[in-house]
């Protein structure tokens, strides 16, 4: 057995010592599944206007239409089937949250790792800006950017790149500020190689650990913040309907007691945010060296 | 000392005016207010009278030089919409805020404490398993939809407590509040313990956590010792030593709770600067966006210089440092 596949076992039995971390995970994997899958999954196309029915508006759950099309969830508004809507909402959801995580993450790597390596005048500079950051809570950070510059797919992740980045900036650069003295770095430096290549390939891979745990943590924040902003009318845009606006559009319908439109799109966040997080705060207790 | 005070208070100026130039940049350069203010049926010269009045027909440059010098006149525009200065209207709706901030912050306070140091004191009972597993599930809830689930069942299902708006507003040596009224405390109380649901999750784990250690300190063994009750010892020693950590943070966490204050205000239609902020994104009202972008940037950057100086005075190595940059 290769050396890495069995440190890859032992990590995995380390991992599932928790089950609720497992649990977790498992539930994460299928959300993961349902989102990428979705209209193979979904039993309807919620936003194919031939199959969508007005006719089915505000149906309640376990309810079937007469030409016998089940609804387990009931319907919205405009007679959407809501398990469809919902798996197409966290497709959006998921894909905006990742894809804005992955570039933070590469962001702040990148300026985290640089300002540790070069040190002095622009690891001030660059330390400096992301702790001025920082003091900003990070709805504010999202407002100022979609108030000032409107609403919209790109802006929204943007937005949560901005939120995120500071927080990876700092990991990166803690971590590699250990990682500069260790001897595999004076030794890539004796064989002159250049600066770039010992930051990403040598430094880098060893910083990853706690990159990951702020990375699942921070997805979990940048999934429920999308969530809030566009609940708020300020993320993303109706052609693209995510869980929080799912949830906003069907707060109209709450004071008439149609309690289904936007409680079971806020169960399917609520899982989705609570798995990554249970994931993520283990995955913190199996890297923090003072708990073992 | 001097130096790094000057430091920080220069950066401070400094992040403001990079904020006012993305602010205002930014608004300028969506969607087209003229439009939305206009009636459709004006003619021409009406249009071109409505923009001279509002001063669009000049450049971006000129209108953001007119905008720095009446803001520091403090005069920050006048609402498209209300037609009166974008200043007094977010000073109207600013104590509404406050009194929700504060009671949230006394909600989460009076809940947060007495289980964090009960989860601490006795960390493997079940209890505070039950109470550590709630405050992870408190970070994973969206606040928003919360909010919309207390609505659903303590105003439209039981009818309990009222949802939208702010009530009665009693007045009490001389200060304004809906907090002096019976009718305004049941107005107040949904959209405050809505407020105050993550605030409490994270409180709880840091009154843990300190409770944790402070428990296994001398002192606290030497009052066993000297045979003080187990209630003293929590309720006197563990709990003022514990209270000079939160406060700190608490307070620091204050201008978050008004921050996230916009997501509970739009959902409980309460009328504060939150709910007026996402109006305003909704009509293109730019002066009062850019307005209330910019007062609550420099209450962001002024509350963090105060802390930062602060911090000088109770940490000597913060200030060794500052003085040979």
């Amino acid at each position: 057995m290769s050396p890495k596949l069995r440190k890859f076992l032992e990590f995995c039995k380390d991992f599932s010592s928790n089950k609720v971390a497992l649990v977790a995970f498992l539930i994460f994997l299928l959300i993961l599944f349902v989102a990428i899958f979705a209209p193979l999954v979904s039993p309807t196309d919620p936003y194919d206007l031939n199959t969508v029915s007005i006719m089915n508006s505000r149906l309640p759950p376990f309810t079937e239409d007469f030409s016998g099309n089940y609804f387990l969830l009931g319907t919205d508004g405009a007679g959407r089937d809501m398990v469809s809507a919902i798996f197409y909402g966290l497709r959006v959801s998921l894909g905006v949250g990742v894809l804005s995580g992955i570039f933070a993450l590469i962001i702040g790597s990148f300026f985290g790792i640089s300002a540790a390596f070069f040190g002095g005048r622009y690891e001030s500079l660059i330390m400096r800006i992301v702790d001025i950051q920082l003091s900003f809570p990070s709805i504010l950070v999202a407002l100022i950017i979609l108030a000032a510059f409107g609403k919209g797919i790109e802006k929204t992740i943007i937005a949560l790149i901005l939120v995120q980045w500071a927080y990876y900036a700092r990991t990166a650069r803690s971590s590699a500020l250990v990682e500069i003295n260790k001897e595999y770095v004076d030794a890539a430096r004796c064989l002159a190689f250049g600066n770039t290549r010992i930051m990403f390939k040598h430094i880098l891979p060893n910083c990853m650990a706690p990159l990951i745990v702020v990375g699942t943590l921070q997805t979990a924040h940048a999934i429920s913040l999308e969530a809030t902003l566009s609940f708020l009318g300020l993320g993303l845009p109706i052609t693209e309907p995510s869980l929080g606006l799912l949830i906003g559009n069907g707060f109209e319908y709450m004071y008439s007691g149609d309690f289904w439109i936007s409680i079971f799109p806020g169960v399917a966040l609520l899982i989705t945010v609570a798995s990554i997080n249970l994931v993520g705060d283990h995955l913190r207790d199996m890297f923090n060296p003072r708990l073992h | 000392m001097t130096a790094f005070i000057c430091t920080r208070f220069a950066q401070s100026i400094l992040v403001l005016f990079i904020m006012s130039l993305l602010v205002f940049g930014g608004v300028n350069l969506v969607g087209d207010p003229v439009e939305m203010l206009i009636n459709p049926e004006a003619d021409q010269a009406e249009v071109e009278r409505v923009i001279r009045e509002l001063g669009l027909d000049r450049p971006v440059t000129e209108q953001y030089w007119y905008f720095l010098v009446n803001a520091f006149k403090g005069d920050l525009g006048s609402s498209f919409i209300f037609g009166e200065p974008a200043l007094k209207l977010i000073i109207q709706r600013m104590p509404a805020t406050l009194e929700l901030a504060l009671f949230s912050l006394f909600i989460s306070l009076i809940i947060a404490i007495p289980l964090g140091i009960y989860a601490g004191y006795k960390p493997d009972s079940r209890v505070s398993k039950v109470i550590m597993a709630s405050s992870i599930l408190g970070f994973s809830m969206p606040t928003f939809w919360v909010g919309i689930i207390f609505i659903m069942i303590f105003a439209v299902q039981l009818g309990w407590l009222p949802s939208t708006g702010r009530g009665e507003i009693g007045t009490f040596m001389g200060i304004n509040s809906s907090l002096f009224t019976l009718n305004g405390l049941s107005h107040v109380f949904l959209p405050a313990l809505n407020l105050a649901l993550f605030k409490i999750s994270s409180v709880i784990r840091l009154t843990r956590a300190g409770t944790r250690e402070i428990i296994l300190q001398d002192y606290i063994t030497f009052a066993r010792s000297k045979g003080i009750s187990e209630k003293r010892i929590v309720l006197i020693h563990v709990l003022k030593n514990i209270l000079i950590p939160i406060v700190t943070v608490v307070g620091l966490e204050f201008g978050s709770l008004i921050a996230f204050s916009t997501v509970t205000e739009t959902v409980f239609a309460w009328p504060g600067m939150g709910k007026l902020i996402i109006d305003s994104i909704y009509n293109l009202d730019r002066p009062v966006i850019v307005a209330y972008l910019m007062i609550i940037v420099t209450f962001f950057v002024f509350l963090n210089l105060i802390v930062d100086i602060l911090y000088t005075f109770l940490d000597p190595r913060v200030r060794i440092k500052g003085d040979h940059q």
